[in-house]
């Protein structure tokens, strides 16, 4: 025998899939949603995403490098997924020192301050977001016009409506439901692809990076109580299909909220995260001061992950 | 189709000797049989340097109630009886023996014939079965004797056949199932006597289609010869289905209470391998001195199922199935999910032996290490509905109260969780230690 | 200008309530306490390392103002120099005890030498969880000596007082004397129970054997240059009895022992270990070397 003999515990063999492999996967699940965007806002999508990733991987590379002084961690590739789906939270139109300095406060803060992948309690992509959007509104909701309509977002249209106390059937007299679903619409320029991120979506099931449990908890949330409120009185809620299809109901709950670090542990502990997420979620929608609220929802979620997990689930009692 | 409630995993099965037959491993030079093959106390030694002893001859007896008696798989010359170094490297007491011809004792049958008829008494055949020294045969080496006399105020009611063989490579068991399928059954019959059962299942799972059909196709020839009617439970692939609260549950669909025994279920589960071993020592007088493994591996030239003496070291069978590849780094005694990696490959074959599994560099090492994503499939896969992530770490910061509230002493070890993680956390390594202080504390808790 | 008042006014108001309030509860629920407990606490070094048999220094400074003879209760971080003021503040019988401190028991380096050789050649490679205790689980270790320290540092993990570390040359773990308070953490935290709390002896010296192989002189000398093959020649030199030699492996008794040395220049595997003596010539001594 030529070598020395390796001894270790059982199991003996491992899965095949890793952290890279699997954040390998989101990437590919997010390219449809990408291409739409392309196609619906012109070649400054490609910019802000290449700027924000960019942006992410370095910092993460020099923060690694330089404060933490640990092995290098860029290489599974979860400050890629950081940075696109940070830049698919972003107008299109954003001048990019905004999104280089949305991608230090999403690494920076959002992520490496607490001790890098994994140990990071709120979603980074939904902190860089947040933070931009709470210091530079102006910029981060001026979307540019789609296909003839105006720069604002149907939802931001909803709530002027209900302001301006007209009704709401005006505004869904504007929407057509196909445009919303392919993706012609105005706002943050990964989330207006329904379509596209639900497919997206149907891969990672597939490849069984994600559970069903949190998007369907998500969205049916959101469906459930926004159909409540429609049946009510539908002259001032808007309908479930809208709430569904609009915002960024489909890339949170498919991409942001079933981030692995900020998500409960088990299945149901998912379906509890995701039916409270969905909740908070169309209470700011409905009565909130922003138009969206699913940025918020996550990550009020998120910090009640750690409350979550402590749920002990499926042991019969003892 | 039928499989367990809760978790496991799917990993490529590899089962490459499945379609060979069983061989008969030559003689060894020398025979090195350990006293303590089983679990429970060690054999007492009834033979001494210089001794003859011939194939059958009782050499050790059992060292207490949960015991089994030890016997010469070979005959010769008794050169020691010394610490011999095993598998782990670790010294335990053993016999080793010179082999001189092979000579057997005159009361074993040798005859291939098949002997149905059996006229003892439930308690006669318990009394065999521990005079042969029969332990559980698929690795957990149980002796069996003790698992046949269920505690007072507790009954058996259903016997489960595990002919599952969920690990992957190994297939001394479907091997076993096919070629001696007869004597299998007459001594699922045996057991089922001996424990006065009313119902009886062989579960397999449905990636041996031969084996199923083979043992219903037996099983409705011997219908008269059987206490009652034994059904062929085909299951769906998945591991852990071999585990005994895993295969109760998807049998019989009763759930062992946590900390509890199958026989607190009404349930008792024996391999097949030990249904063929109570046979032979019931009908044929043949006490348990050898035993079908299965020596495989992608590198070994010819994986192989050997029938092979107890005591035969195990680089003869390596020898046997074409040589060790120059480049192996690891050669695990069992499967690749709960097999032990061996750092002395001149061990002895032991009762609890069901596989040599021989890798090479491309699957031995563990990738290095990554921090936590707490993606949660540990959680997600564990059959036991365990947290594992949570008690790895808790036994890093050794919080033994903590672990023991997450219930650490209900794992199986079967190796899901570490099979499964994407960060390569060696979660199993944790938790076994935790599981080990855990139950220090219960024990002396319980003993004051 | 009436917001600010009304504010300021509505704030001292709450003030004073809440501190009425929190005044009669805290007589109402007080828990009468020795006072000395407090003093006796801050006279303990505070570590809260448990070395007493205590969970913490509360615990111990309870248990030494509670009981009549103290002579059982010792801070080992702490010393004599802490024992002797909590003695005479209590009034009660200062315990003595010798300064001890942990000494590593392997100089079996599993390294690599410059000519390409190695003191205690690995024979395989352990590649599970980092940790002394999981590997000892495991098998009997990557070398031949089964006895062995493994290197995987669960005794530095336990130190509280950053005493121990892993030699990265010898991969074998080194005490730092001013820094050990022989608390005996790592002791309990060793699965191969390879340290031990030994006298610290005159002016910090001592020998020692540095080996615990009970193996037969053969089979250590096949799997370790430094082993004790039990061979009983350091026994024979000794003139005090201190030296006894049991399952194959010599053992100093470090009350018996005058420290004159004959042992140290007598063992042919250089097991035994001189530490704290003035440097005449380099010994090949591996661990404690330097460090004293």
């Amino acid at each position: 025998m030529a070598n020395k003999l390796i001894i270790s515990q059982s199991p003996h063999v491992f899965t095949p899939r890793g952290t890279t492999s699997i954040m390998g996967d989101v990437l590919i699940a997010l390219l449809p949603a990408l291409a739409v965007s392309v196609w619906v806002f012109g070649w400054q999508v490609l910019a802000v995403t290449v700027v924000s990733v960019a942006c992410c991987v370095v910092f993460e590379w020099l923060i690694q490098r330089y404060l933490i002084k640990g092995p290098a961690t860029i290489g599974n590739l979860s400050a890629v997924v950081t940075g696109v789906l940070l830049a698919f939270n972003l107008p299109s139109s954003i001048p990019l020192w905004l999104v280089i300095l949305g991608s230090f406060v999403a690494i920076a803060i959002g992520k490496m301050t607490f001790g890098g992948l994994g140990k990071n309690p709120f979603n980074p992509a939904l902190v860089g977001r947040v933070f931009l959007l709470i210091a530079y509104p102006v910029q981060m909701t001026s979307f540019p016009p789609v296909d003839g309509m105006t720069g604002a977002t149907p939802l931001a249209l909803a709530k002027e409506a209900l302001k301006g106390g007209c009704s709401v059937s005006d505004v869904m007299a504007q929407l057509n439901m196909n445009d919303l679903l392919l993706g012609l619409k105005s706002g943050s320029f990964g989330e207006v692809a329904a379509l596209a991120l639900i497919l997206g979506g149907l891969y990672l099931l597939a490849r069984k990076v994600i559970t069903w449990h949190i998007p369907v908890a998500v969205l049916g949330t959101m469906a459930a109580f926004s159909a409540i409120l429609w049946f009510v009185a539908p002259d001032t809620y808007l309908s479930p299909a809208v709430h569904l299809l609009t915002g960024g109901a489909m890339l949170g709950a498919i991409f942001m909220a079933t981030d692995y670090s900020t998500s409960p542990m088990s299945r149901r502990g998912g379906l509890i995260f995701g039916a409270g997420i969905g909740l908070i979620t169309i209470i700011i929608r409905v009565w909130g001061a922003y138009p969206e609220g699913m940025s918020f929802a996550i990550l009020i979620m998120n910090a009640l992950v750690p409350l979550i997990n402590r749920i002990k689930f499926g042991r019969a009692t003892r | 189709m039928k499989t367990f409630p809760r978790g496991g995993i799917h990993p490529p099965s590899n089962k490459l000797s499945a379609g060979e037959p069983i061989k008969v491993l030559p003689l060894p030079a020398s025979a090195v049989i350990p006293l303590s093959q089983h679990l429970g106390a060690p054999a007492v030694a009834q033979v001494a340097k210089g001794d003859k002893v011939v194939v059958g001859q009782l050499i050790a007896s059992a060292g207490g109630f949960v015991s089994a008696n030890v016997h010469s798989p070979v005959s010769g010359t008794v050169t020691a009886v010394e610490p011999v170094a095993n598998g782990s490297g670790v010294k335990v007491m053993s016999v080793v023996i010179a082999v001189e011809g092979d000579e057997w004792l005159p009361t074993i049958d040798r005859s291939p014939n098949l002997v149905t008829d059996c006229r003892l008494e439930p308690s006669e055949i318990v009394a065999k079965i521990a005079e042969a020294g029969i332990v559980g045969m698929g690795g957990a080496t149980f002796p069996t004797q003790v698992k046949l006399s269920p505690p007072p105020g507790k009954k058996a009611e259903v016997l489960i056949i595990n002919g599952v063989e969920c690990e992957p490579y190994l297939t001394s068991d479907h091997r076993i199932m096919l070629e001696h399928t007869s004597q299998v059954i007459v001594g699922v019959g045996l057991i089922a006597r001996a424990l006065g059962v009313e119902k009886t299942y062989i579960g397999v799972e449905n990636n041996k289609p031969d084996a199923i059909e083979q043992l219903r196709k037996v099983v409705a020839e011997m219908v008269r010869a059987l206490p009652h009617h034994i059904e062929v439970v085909p299951l769906k692939v998945r591991y852990p289905q071999g585990g005994e609260k895993q295969l109760i549950a998807a049998i019989t669909g009763r759930a062992v209470p946590s900390m509890g025994l199958p026989i607190d279920v009404g349930c008792v589960v024996q391999n097949v391998g030990t249904a063929l071993a109570v046979y032979e020592a019931v009908q044929k007088n043949k006490p348990l001195i050898e035993r079908v493994v299965t020596l495989t591996g992608k590198d070994i030239p010819a994986p192989s199922n050997f029938l092979t003496r107890i005591g035969t070291p195990v680089s003869d069978l390596i020898k046997a199935a074409g040589g060790l590849p120059v480049d192996t780094q690891k050669v695990i005694g069992g499967g690749p999910m709960m097999g032990r990696a061996m750092s002395n490959i001149d061990a002895p074959v032991t009762k609890g032996t069901s596989g040599i599994l021989v890798v090479g560099p491309k699957e031995a090492s563990r990738c290095a290490e990554t921090a936590c994503i707490k993606c949660g499939k540990c959680v997600t896969v564990c059959p036991m509905a365990l947290e594992p992530y949570l008690l790895s770490r808790l036994t890093q910061k050794q919080l033994w109260s903590e672990a023991e509230a997450g219930a650490i002493f209900d794992c199986i070890e079967c190796g899901s969780c570490a099979y499964t993680c994407p960060a390569r956390v060696p979660l199993l390594d944790w938790i076994r230690l935790g599981k080990t202080e855990v139950n220090k504390i219960i024990r002396t808790r319980l003993s004051c | 200008m009436m917001t600010l008042v009304y504010t300021v006014a509505a704030l001292v108001v709450l003030g004073v309530v809440l501190a009425v309030v929190l005044y009669f509860v805290a007589q109402r629920f007080r828990v009468v306490e020795d006072p000395r407990i407090d003093q006796v606490e801050s006279l303990l070094p505070g570590a809260n390392c448990g070395a007493c048999g205590y969970p913490g220094c509360r615990g111990m400074a309870e248990a030494l103002v509670s009981d009549e003879d103290i002579s059982a209760l010792y801070c080992p971080v702490g010393g004599t120099a802490t024992m002797k003021p909590i003695a005479e503040f209590l009034g009660k019988a200062a315990p003595e005890r010798e300064p001890e401190v942990a000494v590593v028991r392997c100089a079996g380096s599993c390294a690599l030498k410059p000519d390409g050789t190695t003191v205690r050649p690995r024979h395989s490679h352990y590649d599970g969880a980092p940790s002394c205790a999981i590997e000892s689980a495991t098998y009997a270790g990557d070398t031949g000596c089964s006895f062995g320290c493994l290197g995987k540092g669960d005794c530095v993990v336990v130190c509280a007082f950053d005493a121990i570390h892993i030699n990265p040359q010898t991969g074998l773990p080194e005490v730092i004397d001013e820094k050990c308070t022989s608390c005996g953490k790592c002791v309990k935290a060793c699965p191969k129970m390879i340290i031990e709390l030994r006298r610290r002896g005159p002016k910090g010296r001592r020998v020692f054997v540095s080996c615990i192989n009970k193996d037969k002189g053969a089979v250590t000398r096949k799997a370790c240059e430094v082993g004790c093959i039990g061979c009983g020649k350091c026994v024979k030199v000794c003139e005090f009895e201190a030296i006894t030699l049991e399952n194959n492996l010599a053992y100093i008794d470090p009350v018996k022992c005058r420290l004159c040395r004959k042992c140290v220049a007598e063992c042919p595997q250089n097991s035994i270990i001189e530490v704290g003596f003035p440097t005449k010539k380099p010994t090949q001594s591996v661990s404690q070397e330097g460090l004293s």
